[in-house]
């Protein structure tokens, strides 16, 4: 299945969820949202949101520093 | 007046008439570390009429890499952040009005510091502030712009309450302490600051002379060193959102508040009493005389004492360097200032 993730095209073979995508990219436990062809994902959603083919995928992270 | 600010009155989305809602404009700057004295300075020239600086910590040499506003002079006399910024925004422009304020923002105070002015800005280092900006912004329903930078990336955004998604629209839950990287431990190039409150400055002086409908409505993430700039459109508000949706302000409804914070890669803690009061410093340095080396100011007092750096301000607060437990650091406050 191939997503936009980040502006860029990319193939995600075995990736049903926006939870399993997550843990996919290493990003699981970290500070960050997701955005689904312009809508934010809740947290408590990201497992039962399955994703489609040419999906558009934002991953944010939050930051603290400054 | 008009030599001062004419190329941006030629600017013509600003004009003489956007320079004139500058000069009646009130901005609270929270936090005065790099972002903020990069803020502080942008307004500054720009001719903002009046800043509020609150900001709870002393300049070091270790600020002068990135925080814009700060001497060597300031970082050896370890002035308050806000003092030394507000002495340095009078030598760019003496014509506007500067309140300098030496405290830690927090549930108890902030809402006074948000409600006369039509605009804040954020340039704090922590999460925890930000959800309390957060709370009091959409409580009061003001304006305010989020920053944020580490290592070479950052991210702003423009909250506008309940017209835009809010703080914690996106961002529902806060990290859990340590998950994410700080300035003292993933380190921070002065470039992501300069682009990230070049962002929010801009933004600031877009609202602040009515040009609303240039505002970049998004949440910006920039790598400077990675040549990475993305733009996320944010869509709608989350109608489940703890704070603008059911307008439960979990920040600013705290209990106590919190009495001591680990700063930002610091190896340092900040204690703060519970209760506001104000302590005599002349009379602390006399006690603590015997003890160690110590440094009066206006401002602060500043003990050396066994292998830790104790620096007690004239609100009460103390900041302890040479550890980051807890613990410790309260123990040392409870030693020499008493709690």
């Amino acid at each position: 299945m191939q997503i936009t993730l980040n502006g860029e095209k990319r193939e995600f073979g075995e990736t049903q969820t926006v939870s399993e995508l997550v843990q996919t990219l290493h990003l699981s436990g970290q500070r960050i949202a997701v955005e689904l062809n312009k809508e934010i994902v809740r947290k408590k959603d990201w497992e039962s949101t399955v994703l489609s083919e040419a999906d558009k995928i934002e991953i944010v992270h939050f930051v603290g520093g400054g | 007046m008009d030599d001062r600010y004419s190329r941006q009155i030629l600017f013509k989305q600003i004009g003489k008439e956007g320079q004139k809602k500058l000069a009646d404009a009130r901005v609270l700057l929270v936090g005065c570390g790099a972002l903020g004295a990069a803020h502080a300075e942008t307004l500054a020239r720009a001719g903002v009429g009046f800043l509020r600086v609150v900001d709870r910590d002393f300049v070091e040499f270790t600020n002068l890499q990135r925080q814009t506003l700060y001497s060597e002079a300031d970082a050896k006399e370890r002035l308050p952040k806000a003092i030394a910024a507000k002495n340095r925004i009078r030598e760019i422009n003496s014509e506007i009005a500067v309140e300098a304020v030496v405290t830690d923002v927090n549930h108890s105070n902030i809402e006074g510091f948000v409600t006369d002015v039509d605009l804040i800005l954020d340039g704090t280092d922590n999460f925890q502030i930000r959800y309390l900006i957060n709370d009091a912004c959409v409580k009061l329903k003001k304006t305010w712009i989020y920053g944020a930078a580490v290592s070479s990336f950052g991210t702003t955004m423009t909250i506008f309450p309940f017209e835009t998604p809010c703080l914690r629209c996106i961002f529902e839950e806060m990290p859990d302490a340590g998950s994410a990287p700080t300035c003292d431990t993933a380190g921070v190039i002065q470039p992501i600051i300069s682009s990230i409150s070049a962002i929010q400055t801009t933004e600031a002086l877009k609202i602040l002379t009515g040009n609303i409908d240039k505002l970049h409505r998004s949440l910006i993430q920039a790598d400077v060193w990675n040549n990475d700039w993305r733009k996320i459109k944010l869509g709608r508000m989350n109608a489940d959102c703890e704070c603008c949706g059911k307008r439960n302000f979990e920040f600013l409804d705290a209990e106590a508040g919190e009495f001591s914070a680990v700063l930002c890669g610091r190896n340092a803690v900040q204690i703060a009493p519970p209760k506001r009061s104000q302590i005599d410093l002349k009379n602390l340095a006399e006690k603590l005389d015997a003890h160690g080396e110590i440094k009066l100011n206006e401002y602060l007092l500043r003990l050396s004492v066994e292998n830790y750096e104790l620096t007690v301000f004239a609100d009460a607060r103390a900041i302890v360097r040479g550890t980051d437990d807890v613990s410790t650091a309260r123990s040392i406050y409870a030693k020499y200032v008493g709690i």
